[in-house]
């Protein structure tokens, strides 16, 4: 019996991984081969998606980008016991792009079938929430949270055990976890990947969470472009209950707590947490001020603890290694790693888990391999549609969020979208104004009002009509909406037209 | 937008002992903990721009005007949703915040037409003013970007505001006054970004769920929701406050007049009883005051077939009291009376019954009181001691639990249901006791948690099992009871209480109300907190009336719910000034105050304070006064502002009544349907045409400010006045604070109410006197008026209306949002567009079995009369129970009720009667009749009146 592996990932399928799964199953058939196909997560490298590993003596050897059509040829050619294939790349661990990654938090995806509580456990899985339901107060593992110096990776990097500890320390009856999924930023897909690929590390995080702040239900606020994540998460959710790791008796320990999935309907805005909190309230998305923090007066009025799904699911390794472990990895105050999503014109696109304090050249060469359309990179932009444009000169910058910061950038949700020579800077300014003026919650003016009138004071400038003081309007403008929006969502829109107009600025003058 | 000129600190107060202090532009502030920085700043004068927000609304934070820099902290963060912290250092000006401010401002303008020149709100429009103060003097983005002005659509569905889209800037004061305030729920945000706009459900205002409160266009900043009148009419230029003239919860309002025209009627945000709410009636419906259908003249006339005749005011009424005394002398001192008005002034109230008692020498004075709370004065005054309510409406923000019996707040009292909907909304738990699904069983953010739906007719039988449960199960506050109630009065009714036959499963064949619903009810008052019981004509109207309201008593004091906020028992009156017709002595057997006149001691007081000896026998009441005017002794009457020929029950019976008096004088707005039968017509004055004081449910005393002259030349405390003189009297008053004065010299629970100092509190609760110079907003507090408190046995006597295989069904009677009462001034207003005609709503089973169909017309019999109404066909109906209205008179609501009554008070049962009811396709006998009646009396009117 031979064990085939084909992604199940939302990407690998999109690139026919059902039909190429379903023509093995049938060519092994036909050729009286016993063959088992496992659905596994990706591991990650997209352009090699369907990516197909055989588990043989020596290990798992891929065969990528394989298409239905191919498999035939595959079979004939012995892929059954690994050998050489023009879509072969020998052992999967030694692929040079999987080879250095320093996977914490996806250790698992790809690895087994992702619904599999026996293979999840067989790989290290429910070893961090057994930790913590053997943690002797709620507040030793918040503790060891904050000594991981795990930060919030769904773009503002603000330490969660802090803010677990705000939690903790805030008296009420109730209190919940939020795992935010309404994973929107343009060319990131890290959050997907992870929930399509390992949903229980997800659940176990959120789980831990919520014996360290006294919560006993939690939601995922899931954004509705990702039927197969909830499909996955559903499911796991089920088998989870079943298996007493969620529910009114974790794994026999008295404790409870349960989890809840909260499709989104499709708006940018939802994923800013206040806006979140509104929408899983059953209302329209509309960001709350802040204070109240959510941590004090969340969801439902009740102490929230709000983490992106790349926070919650960092959080079983931390508890299962400890907090040093995590925090040995990265530099300077980002500390651990994280997954970072190459996308845009980029050759070798797909998730790279490093440690923090790779430079981006790193990232978008070594790993990335420059374009794919082979002309060099103009321009990258880090951290989703509201993240700065990076110019070739600051491709050294090491990726930090406080080195990021004090160049002038961000990392965010560790997004990288890449533009070759030919990209038209002016254009993506506009872009990002469109994008805010359609994504826009509408609450505030300047992100209500700003993105449209940007818009248009973009298209005189471009259309060549009294540039200087159009020029000087639109930096106006962008600083209204930085000091004045409500929220992130104006506040950072003028982030990308600000560094077009700094690093590009000939791209206003055509 | 609000009143003229009315100051905005931003956001709400916030009550709480903890002050912080800190410094807003070098100057030091205190104030409570939670406050805003935009409120603190306006402590000390200073005023932070700002649109968005307003001070009857939580901050919102969306203008981002109100920015400003705190010292050690980054950005700018927005004033009205930052809340102080102690030594915080604040400044409200500097450069960086100009320029933020006008880049704010310029986008705003952009997006905005430059109408101002031709704007309704042009003076008064708050935009206008934010681009003055923060120095907008260009807008470089130009007008030809996307708007939302150039193709702008108004919405005039709502008769009483426009909603101009175009001039919206989507600042969600009017989405959150609608949650917030109404609790409605009916506008919406729409759309993403700059698409963002307001919604009013799928199609219009009018078309939603909208119910014409009017908070949406008071917190409306532009010219965006305006009303009507403004855009007709213009900016007002001074405003007077006044109390509103509709239902009892006695609503302050601030009357914007341009000269001597009325141009709007706002809330005042000062308003004890609505801090700054209102309903569409109070807000909205005053254009009766002018409309053409007021008499503006005296009239006489020899009998009831005769035309009318114009006269002047002297010989109007030196002919009354020619009238009067002619039948005095012919029949005896007791064939006259008078009825007092519930809608007049208490200084007028007290006039009357002072007239009937000083110059017609007898006790023949009523009020519609008899036909509405009665049983409230008697039930409470005999188990508390007090006839009236024991809290303040504030008091409901203190509750747990919230139990409404036989009343319909969002409807009745809708200002009142709205800060009841807030606190629901923010946790109590609610019990509703009605036969039919108010809207407070399940409303926007609103459910109860035990609706118990009995048969009409049984409340008593209700109220006894929830006791029962409380007691038996040990759930009543025992050492409550001890220390402030009578032993004896309640060891005889705990045994009473706990006799099996008051079990809620030994009652539930009668009551229809599951036991176990009974139980989990009587469980939830009795164990979830404080308690307050509200209820309204659902409790009193029946032939067990006085009986239901001392088994609310009893319930709350035998649970130890009474005499702290949060609690009591609290009776909603109908009408503005019942509660004040009460104290003013208007029933027959009692003086001002509630005091008997069979006591000699107050006969002595008040003889000699008027200088006349007063009859020491109790007088007629209504329904003795009909039942006297048939049989031939009672033939003078004087009736002012009350119309008896529609309200009374049976009106076969009253009308007979009307026609056997020889005069019938009716001090009045409109020829009413009692004026029909009249001979002399004294034009009365409406509210904003008199001084004076309403008294609403809660004990409030508020003032009524004249607005405009008196469009007759008299105000009504000046007629009764006039006709006191020409009967004899000798009575001096120039100003209605006299008329006040002597009130409080003569009455114990208003030795310290003056207009003087109703000028410098804005309102007060009586009993105000030595012991309470500011007023009891809540009452019975260290013990009960009348010492302990009473438990009276309530034994459940079913009434004798009951249905049979003849009148199978149990017609109830009840009031809504848009009408008021007999609806002589609602009616003549635009609430028409809500409800055009009274209609029977009838469960879907019940219309079903008779072939009846939604909007058809429908025979409704009774043992006393029949109608015909259309059918609405409704489910908040139970099957065997149906209900109408009665603002119109051609109804004929009550041709249907019967003279049963409250045994102990005469109140009518009109919340019982049995009926059947028949697909018909034409009016009954009675209303062809009653329409051939009203247009022979039309033409006797003089032309052009």
């Amino acid at each position: 019996m031979t064990t085939v592996y084909v992604p199940i990932d939302a990407t690998a399928r999109s690139l026919g991984a059902d039909e190429v799964a379903t023509a093995i199953a049938r060519e092994a058939a036909a050729r009286g081969e016993a063959v088992t196909v496992i659905r596994n997560g990706t591991r990650g490298m997209c352009w090699l998606e369907p990516l197909v590993e055989v588990e043989t003596s020596a290990g798992r050897v891929a065969y990528g980008p394989v298409d239905a059509a191919d498999v035939p040829e595959l079979f004939a050619a012995g892929f059954l016991g690994g050998a050489a294939h023009r879509l072969g790349h020998g052992r999967t661990e030694d692929i040079a792009y999987f080879k250095d990654q320093e996977r914490l938090t996806f250790a698992r995806v790809g690895l087994a079938d992702p619904l599999s509580l026996t293979d999840y456990e067989a790989n290290g899985g429910l070893r961090g929430l057994r930790a913590a339901l053997s943690a002797r107060t709620g507040a030793d593992i918040v503790e060891e949270v904050v000594r991981s110096g795990l930060r919030g990776r769904g773009g503002a990097a603000f330490p969660a055990g802090i803010k677990w500890r705000t939690v903790a320390a805030t008296q009420a009856d109730r209190k919940y976890i939020c795992c935010n999924a309404d994973e929107g930023d343009s060319g990131t897909f890290s959050d997907r990947m992870l929930m399509e690929g390992d949903p229980y590390v997800l659940l176990e995080g959120m789980a831990i969470a919520g014996l360290a702040v006294g919560a006993e239900y939690g939601y995922i606020y899931l954004r509705s472009e990702y039927p197969d994540a909830e499909r996955t998460l559903l499911a796991a959710l089920q088998r989870a209950r079943a298996a007493k790791v969620l529910g009114d008796d974790i794994l026999g320990s008295g404790e409870r707590f349960d989890i809840e999935v909260r499709r989104g309907a499709g708006a940018y805005i939802c994923g800013e947490e206040t806006a979140m909190l509104e929408s899983l309230e059953g209302k329209r998305g509309m960001v709350r001020p802040k204070p109240p923090l959510p941590a004090i007066a969340g969801l439902f009025g009740k102490p929230t603890v709000i983490n992106n799904v790349i926070t919650l699911a960092s959080v079983p390794i931390v508890l299962d290694r400890g907090g040093q472990f995590y925090a040995d990895y990265g530099m300077g105050r980002s500390r651990g790693t994280l997954p970072f999503q190459l996308a845009g014109n980029i050759k070798r696109g797909g998730l790279v888990e490093k440690a923090f304090g790779l430079t981006l050249r790193e990232l978008l060469y070594d790993y990335g391999g420059g374009t794919a359309s082979g002309r060099p990179i103009r321009a990258v932009q880090v951290g989703g549609p509201l993240g700065h444009y990076i110019p070739a000169s600051k491709f050294d910058m090491p990726l930090d969020y406080e080195a990021f910061a004090a160049g002038g950038a961000m990392i965010g949700h560790g997004g990288v979208v890449v533009f070759d020579d030919t990209v038209d800077m002016a254009g993506m300014a506009r872009y990002a104004m469109e994008f805010c003026a359609i994504e826009s919650c509408g609450k505030c003016t300047p992100c209500r009002i700003g993105s449209t009138r940007g818009v248009e004071v973009i298209d005189r400038i471009r259309a060549g009509e009294r540039r200087g003081q159009n020029l000087a309007l639109l930096r106006d403008l962008c600083d209204t909406m930085t000091h004045g929006s409500l929220c992130a969502m104006g506040g950072l829109t003028p982030a990308p037209v600000i560094s077009a107009l700094d690093h590009f600025p000939e791209d206003f003058q055509r | 937008m609000y009143s003229v000129k009315e100051p905005d600190a931003g956001t709400p107060a916030r009550s709480t002992d903890q002050q912080v202090t800190l410094e807003i532009d070098g100057k030091t502030v205190t104030v409570p903990a939670g406050t805003s920085v935009m409120r603190a700043a306006a402590d000390v004068g200073v005023r932070v721009p700002k649109l968005c927000a307003t001070d009857t609304l939580e901050a919102f934070g969306s203008c981002r005007l109100c920015l400003v820099q705190i010292e050690g902290r980054r950005g700018y963060p927005a004033s009205c949703t930052t809340p102080v912290e102690a030594g915080m250092k604040v400044r409200t000006q500097s450069d960086p915040l100009h320029k933020l401010r006008r880049g704010v401002m310029e986008m705003y303008i952009s997006d905005h037409p430059l109408d101002c020149l031709t704007c309704p709100t042009n003076g008064n429009c708050e935009l206008q003013e934010m681009a003055g103060v923060v120095g907008l003097r260009e807008v470089r983005y130009g007008f030809d970007g996307e708007n939302h002005f150039k193709n702008a659509e108004k919405d005039v569905s709502n008769p009483y505001f426009d909603f101009d889209p175009g001039k919206c800037i989507a600042c969600s004061r009017c989405v959150r006054a609608c949650e917030e305030i109404q609790g409605t729920f009916a506008l919406t945000l729409v759309g993403r970004g700059f698409a963002s706009k307001i919604a009013a459900g799928p199609t219009n205002f009018l078309g939603s769920e909208c119910v014409s409160c009017g908070a949406c266009v008071q917190a409306c900043p532009t010219a965006t929701l305006v009303e009507r009148s403004i855009v007709e009419r213009g900016q007002p230029d001074h405003s007077v406050v006044t109390t509103c003239a509709y239902c009892g919860v006695g609503c302050s309002f601030r009357v914007d007049v341009k000269g001597s025209e009325v141009v709007r009627m706002v809330p005042n945000k000062d308003g004890q009883a609505n801090h700054g709410h209102s309903c569409v009636k109070g807000r909205f419906a005053w254009g009766y005051a002018t409309h053409r259908d007021r008499i503006t003249k005296p009239m006489i006339r020899g009998s009831i077939r005769e035309p009318w005749r114009e006269v002047s005011w002297d010989e109007a009424i030196a002919y009354t009291a020619s009238e009067f005394r002619r039948i005095q002398s012919k029949y005896g001192r007791g064939s006259v009376g008078g009825i007092t008005s519930s809608r007049c002034t208490n200084e007028e109230t007290y006039l009357v019954q002072k007239l009937v008692r000083a110059a017609f020498g007898n006790n023949n004075v009523d009020t519609c009181a008899r036909v509405c709370h009665s049983p409230t004065g008697y039930g409470l005054k005999t188990t508390l001691g007090e006839s009236a309510g024991t809290q303040n409406f504030d008091s409901v923000e203190h509750a747990d639990v919230i139990v409404v019996i036989g009343a319909n707040p969002t409807d009745a009292h809708p200002v009142f249901g709205s800060q009841m909907k807030r606190r629901l909304r923010d946790g109590a738990r609610l019990i509703v006791i009605d036969p039919r699904g108010i809207d407070l069983v399940r409303t926007a953010h609103v459910k109860a948690d035990y609706h118990l739906q009995l048969r009409p007719g049984t409340n008593v039988a209700v109220i006894n099992t929830l006791a029962h449960v409380i007691v038996s199960e040990g759930l009543h506050d025992e050492a409550y009871v001890r220390a402030r109630c009578e032993p004896a009065a309640y060891e005889k009714w705990r045994a009473f209480i706990t006799a099996p036959h008051n079990s809620p499963e030994a009652m539930a064949p009668i009551t229809g109300v599951p036991a176990e619903m009974a139980r989990a009810a009587a469980r939830l008052y009795a164990t979830g907190g404080n308690a307050a019981i509200y209820y309204g004509l659902g409790v009193t109207e029946h032939s067990q009336g006085s009986t239901m309201v001392m088994g609310i008593a009893n319930l709350a004091m035998v649970t130890g719910n009474i005499g702290r906020p949060g609690v009591g028992v609290n009776p909603l009156r109908g009408q503005n000034n019942v509660q004040g017709s009460c104290d003013m002595g208007s029933f027959p057997h009692e003086l001002p105050g509630y005091r008997h006149v069979s006591d000699p001691a107050v006969r002595a007081l008040f003889g000699a304070a008027w200088g006349v000896d007063i009859d020491s026998e109790p007088g007629l009441r209504i329904p003795n006064m009909f039942d006297a005017a048939i049989d031939g002794s009672f033939k003078g009457l004087y009736v002012q502002g009350e119309d008896i020929a529609q309200s009374d029950p049976n009106t076969h019976h009253v009308t007979q009544a009307l026609e056997s008096l020889e005069c019938l004088v009716v001090q009045d707005l409109f020829i009413n349907e009692t004026a029909k039968f009249a001979h002399v017509f004294l034009p009365g004055s409406s509210f904003l045409e008199k001084d004076g004081t309403f008294t609403n449910a809660e004990r409030r005393i508020s003032r009524v400010r004249k607005v405009t002259p008196p469009l007759a030349g008299k105000a009504d405390w000046e007629t009764t006045l006039a006709l006191a003189h020409a009967l004899g009297c000798d009575w001096k008053y120039e100003h209605p604070s006299q008329i006040m004065d002597e009130i409080a010299r003569l009455t114990p629970t208003f030795t310290g109410v003056s207009y003087a100092k109703l000028q410098i509190l804005g309102s007060i609760q009586w009993p105000c006197n030595d012991k309470a110079p500011t007023g009891t907003p809540v009452m019975h507090v260290d013990e009960f008026v009348r010492g302990k408190g009473r438990f009276v046995v309530t034994e459940y006597v079913a009434t004798s209306e009951r249905s049979n295989w003849q009148f199978p069904l149990i017609l109830t009677t009840g009031r809504i949002l848009s009408q008021y009462n007999v609806g002589a001034q609602t009616r003549r207003t635009a609430n028409n567009t809500w409800h055009k005609e009274d209609r029977l709503e009838i469960h879907p089973h019940d219309a079903e079995q008779r072939g009846l169909k939604d909007g058809e017309w429908c025979k409704i019999r009774s043992r006393a009369g029949e109608t015909v109404l259309r059918a609405l066909i409704s489910e908040r109906m139970q099957p065997g129970v149906v209900y109408t209205t009665f603002h119109f008179p051609g109804s004929g609501a009550n041709v249907i009720t019967t003279e049963n009554s409250d045994w102990a008070t005469n109140c009518p049962e009109y919340k019982v009667t049995a009926v059947q009811v028949t697909p018909t396709a034409e009016p009954s006998q009675w209303q062809r009749e009653f329409t051939e009646f009203s247009e022979q009396q039309d033409g006797l009117l003089p032309q052009g009146a």
